[in-house]
């Protein structure tokens, strides 16, 4: 038999960690089941609240931000699909990112009492958020489909962006489960950060009408937000050409993306040693 | 070949006394770095810090299909030293060394999740415990049949009764089959009979060749199942080796045992004007060399006392408690008249009467045998061990006491061989 040796030292990384986080694939998937299955357990409507969060949420914004307010939408663009794209990959990433920056304190229990790598937590944590994305895409093509409206090559392109929100819920999420350890005030931020991007972000508005406003001393700002490019290109993935899009700001996103992304990893990965120490 | 090499491994935790507030807020934090940004130094009012050392230098090594025994005090460092050779925390310095697959049990249904059926949790647990897939559903009949829930497979485990729940969670860490075992004092849980399945259970395992290191607080439980064992206190190992010797040792310095007290001159003595104690005493009769007091152990208990009436009525009471202050038993001396003078008694306890524990006894000297004159509270203190012969059973024994009654069974009626 291959003896299988460890070395434990202060300060060690694991050497193999990767290959450690591989060989417990079968624990994320049992992890991610649990969360799954546990989500609407007791509840009378189940699996339908993923349904029913979206399609309600894209009711009022279109009679707040349609009817009321008189956003007009992209060009040859029904409003409501406009609105129910961004919330899609909105609601995505936001709750992917709320997850994962809870995910290691709501796994407290398990966290002093057995090793695994860490980075387990984070990535279980959302597969919940990916199966109500899909529920929200179906609703989409449900929508898409009694609107008339055929989508383009745009579509091949939607993976893409997907993989892209997802990687930005983790650079930006795994920085704060880690200070989330710490200090429990991550747990009041993060509502908030995810309250003031809905707003911020392209969602019941198209970046055209920001583009259209030419060189404010806000639109700086605007551009600088990883979420739009992001948001934008989801939406031009999914409704085609005629939908705004950005390619200077989709590289912007990319890149900062990338950049969070390294710092968080390599920032989880300094702190997970200590986690059981301050949790 | 050893398979656990532990050198020099010290394990620290800082410790900050705040003033006011309780946690380690963000805020705080912020505040501190503001102040030293701007001030360039620390204001006086930073919380004091206090450094611990959970684990100091503590180094030994455990040969393969060694069973080990960790003893020692609350806070010795035993649960730190598991944790660490788990992985779960990092030592501040030293190393540690291991060939092998460990498996660690330091809790029973670690991960269980109360909305989850016993079925999706034994999945959960075992694979949290470093089992396969393939491994649980090969096991999985046999995890079932030695927890007993067949009924309640697919029940959520909320609903479960916290027996069934124990039994699930240990018939669980029961199946693995790693070559290192780690087993933080869950024998603790679940009741006597499944306690004597699991330590049987984990005997096989031991006898399979299998490294286990085990901590308990029941010694008893120790001595069955190691046969090496190392004692801490204060987070240093301060004995290791065979697990008799080692026990006795740690037995003779843990006891809090206050045998005898005794005072020269009446002026020093405790009591009052009346009366005052002069010496009370326990004295165990040891036999088979024996050098603690367990079960099998008579005692006898002697007092003396001075009385400065000239003529009263006395007569003593001697409580015997329990450390948690219920009374076990009391009993008294006749009532007689007594001179000024000294006066001395003496009670004897049997050996096969008190259960295993630890006791107190009080004093109490009382007049015309309603008149409480003196109580002396907790004068004696001594611990019993617990000693048993022929019974593969390590639960605690039940009862106050434990005495051994006359007590025989026989076949009243063979069946008839048809």
């Amino acid at each position: 038999m291959k003896t299988h040796e460890v070395l434990i030292e202060p300060g060690r990384s694991e050497r193999h960690y990767w290959r450690d986080l591989w060989r417990n694939r079968e624990l994320l998937y049992i992890l991610s089941m649990r969360d799954v299955s546990v989500r609407y357990k007791q509840t009378a409507l189940g699996a339908a609240w993923g349904l029913i969060r979206p399609l309600t949420t894209m009711l009022i914004m279109v009679f707040v931000f349609s009817k009321i307010a008189k956003l007009p939408p992209d060009p040859g663009i029904p409003y409501p699909l406009m609105v129910l794209g961004g919330i899609t990959v909105w609601t995505f990433f936001s709750t992917s990112f709320t997850q994962i920056s809870t995910s290691v304190t709501l796994n407290s229990n398990l966290v002093t009492k057995v090793y695994f790598p860490r980075l387990i937590m984070p990535i279980s944590s959302i597969a919940v958020s990916f199966l109500d994305f899909l529920v929200s895409l179906g609703l989409f093509i449900i929508l898409a489909i009694w609107y008339q409206f055929v989508p383009d090559w745009h579509l091949l392109l939607l993976p893409a962006f997907i993989i892209l929100a997802l990687l930005g819920s983790f650079a930006f999420g795994l920085f704060f489960a880690v200070v989330n350890v710490k200090f429990r005030d991550i747990g009041q931020l993060i509502p908030f950060i995810v309250q003031v991007g809905f707003y911020a972000c392209p969602i019941a508005y198209s970046s055209r009408l920001v583009a259209d406003k030419g060189d404010e001393w806000w639109t700086p700002f605007y551009w600088a937000n990883p979420m739009v490019g992001i948001i934008d290109g989801f939406r031009w993935a999914l409704l085609g050409e005629k939908a705004y899009f950005n390619l200077q700001s989709l590289l912007l996103s990319v890149v900062i993306v990338g950049v969070c992304l390294f710092l968080s990893i390599y920032f989880f990965r300094k702190r997970e040693n200590t986690f059981v120490d301050d949790i | 070949m050893s398979v656990i090499t532990v050198e020099n491994i010290s394990k620290q935790y800082i410790i900050d006394h705040q003033k006011g507030k309780g946690s380690n807020t963000l805020r705080d934090v912020l505040a501190e770095n503001w102040r030293q940004f701007f001030g360039g130094k620390k204001d006086g009012n930073t919380p004091t810090r206090e450094e611990f050392w959970a684990l100091r230098d503590v180094s030994f090594s455990i040969e393969q299909g060694d069973r080990v025994g960790i003893v020692g005090h609350n806070g010795a460092g035993k649960s730190t030293l598991l944790k660490i050779l788990s992985k779960i925390i990092e030592p501040t310095s030293g190393s540690v060394r291991i060939r092998g697959r460990v498996a660690s049990l330091l809790e029973v249904g670690t991960g269980f999740h109360p909305e989850l059926t016993g079925r999706e949790n034994i999945f959960l647990n075992g694979s949290l415990l470093g089992m396969s897939r393939g491994e649980i559903r090969e096991q999985f009949d046999a995890i079932v049949a030695f927890a007993g829930v067949e009924k309640f497979l697919d029940t959520p485990v909320k609903r479960y009764s916290s027996g069934m729940y124990v039994r699930l969670g240990f018939a669980i860490s029961a199946h693995l089959n790693p070559e290192i075992l780690i087993v933080d004092e869950v024998l603790a849980v679940g009741d006597a009979e499944f306690q004597k399945k699991s330590l049987g259970k984990m005997r096989d395992n031991a006898a399979n060749g299998r490294t286990i290191l085990f901590v308990s607080h029941n010694l008893t439980a120790v001595q069955a199942l190691c046969n090496k064992t190392l004692y801490f206190e204060k987070g240093q190992l301060i004995e290791q080796g065979e697990t008799n010797q080692v026990i006795a040792s740690y037995l003779s310095k843990v006891s809090k045992t206050r045998l005898l007290r005794q005072w020269d001159t009446p002026e020093e003595a405790p009591g009052n004007d009346l009366v005052r104690v002069k010496r009370i005493e326990l004295i165990p009769d040891y036999q088979d060399d024996l050098t603690h007091i367990d079960v099998r152990t008579p005692m006898k208990f002697r007092f003396e006392f001075w009385n400065m009436m000239d003529r009263a009525n006395l007569n003593l009471s001697m409580h015997l408690n329990s450390m948690t202050g219920e009374c076990i038993f009391n009993v008294g001396t006749r009532s007689q008249p007594y001179g000024k003078g000294l006066i001395a008694g003496e009670c004897t306890i049997p050996g096969f009467f008190l259960n295993d524990g630890s006791y107190t006894i009080s004093i109490m000297i009382v007049k015309d045998t309603v008149t409480p004159l003196y109580v002396m509270e907790e004068g004696i203190t001594f611990d019993v061990e617990d000693y048993r012969e022929g019974i593969a059973w390590y639960g605690k024994w039940p009862g106050y006491v434990r005495p051994q009654f006359p007590f025989e069974m026989g076949m009243l009626e063979p069946a008839s061989l048809e």
